[in-house]
């Protein structure tokens, strides 16, 4: 098919689109007047049924409890996925490849090095906050570990990969992604050994709708979920990092005295 | 005003479907497609808005307050993490296309039929 054709062909489909768009959105509810009646009934009830004065998470994690743990399994999936998809170019890539530490290093700016490691306490400090605050405030574990893993960001853009593959290694973030994962399911089952419905919040739910302490298992499942999302999101990253840092034109880590084990296979790759 | 949350939606499609369709890089055709979903966020909580309503958190107001819809709140956070999801996956694609065809321009790769 020529580039022409194919323009056609999507001039077609997109005439198609629109007419479809035009005819939904006629049918909308104005702006402002929505009224779906689930979302009023779950406000109506919801903080004396949860203690959460956070309606959105108390969905997330009670009400649409079932929904959520697919929603956690996608992203379990892609993390796994990707680790698939690219595991065997990067083992066909090292038999040719040179070792990272054989090239110039270009170090990294004091003007990048400093702030960045500074904000790493304060960003996991965030996010820790935010993972563990679901039933309070606009917050949650998807919120909360994405931001715990842009700490770990934070130490690669200061220069120090090695030190990033350290802080988390691929073992140590596969075993956290199936914690958090593999909890969020327990907690569900738990109830079910009670005799409730699956996903059932069954702890105490606290005195005081908004404390810390109150909202029973959202606060518990919503942190398990920050530790997935965390490791997740930290594993995505290091694979595509490595991806740049491993082919050529990438770029180099520091301190190339230090060997890690990846380094010497790759070295002896070349013999 | 009140079509004009929904208009805003439908640029934002236009836009993003305009750059899927005229890019020549992969990488770019990614973003593109990432604009073209975050529309739906627009429409979501364009949906789900009551005029007058705060947002559904109730930590230092009245819980009796009106409030927006929750619950397309709540879909917009899985639409989120369906594309964070998506985008990682479509990404590692690309880095393969590139390793094996050496090249990121779809036309070409259509041309080396893998």
């Amino acid at each position: 098919m020529t580039p022409r054709q194919r323009l056609w062909l999507f001039t077609i489909a997109a005439a198609g689109l629109v007419a479809c768009y035009l005819w939904a959105f006629a049918g909308l509810p104005g702006f402002g007047n929505y009224p779906g009646p689930y979302g009023q009934e779950i406000l109506k009830h919801a903080i004396a049924q949860t203690n959460a004065t956070g309606v959105v998470s108390a969905i997330n994690f009670d009400y649409r409890g079932f929904d959520t743990v697919g929603e956690e399994f996608i992203l379990f999936t892609a993390a796994a996925g990707m680790s698939v998809v690219l595991r065997k170019l990067r083992g066909e890539h090292e038999q040719r490849a040179k070792s990272p530490y054989d090239r110039d290093l270009p170090p990294t700016s004091d003007a990048i090095r400093v702030p960045t490691l500074a904000l790493v306490g304060p960003v996991v400090l965030i996010g820790w906050w935010l993972a563990s605050h679901a039933q309070t405030n606009p917050s949650g574990g998807f919120q909360g570990g994405v931001i715990l893993a842009t700490a770990f960001m934070l130490v690669y853009l200061s220069g120090e990969f090695l030190a990033f593959r350290r802080l988390s290694p691929v073992a140590l973030l596969n075993g956290a992604e199936a914690l958090g994962a593999g909890a969020f399911v327990a907690v569900g089952l738990a109830a079910v050994a009670q005799g409730l419905p699956y996903l059932d919040n069954f702890l105490p739910l606290g005195q005081v709708p908004g404390a810390v302490s109150s909202s029973g298992t959202i606060a518990l499942i919503s942190f398990f979920v920050g530790i997935e999302v965390a490791a997740a999101f930290t594993l995505i990253i290091g694979e595509l990092l490595e991806q740049t840092l491993f082919s050529s034109g990438g770029k180099i880590p520091r301190n190339p005295p230090i060997r890690d084990p990846l380094a010497s296979r790759e070295s002896q790759g070349n013999v | 005003m009140q079509i004009f949350p929904f208009l805003v939606v439908a640029w934002i499609v236009a836009v993003g479907l305009y750059g899927l369709v005229a890019s020549r890089d992969l990488i770019h055709q990614i973003v593109c497609l990432i604009v073209v979903q975050s529309s739906t966020y627009v429409l979501l909580l364009g949906i789900g808005y009551v005029t007058g309503g705060v947002a559904p958190y109730f930590y230092d107001i009245s819980p009796h307050a009106k409030a927006v819809d929750p619950v397309v709140q709540a879909l917009a956070l899985t639409d989120v993490v369906v594309e964070a999801a998506v985008t990682a996956l479509l990404l590692s694609f690309a880095i393969q296309a590139h390793k094996r065809f050496g090249t990121l321009d779809p036309h070409e790769l259509v041309e080396f039929k893998g």
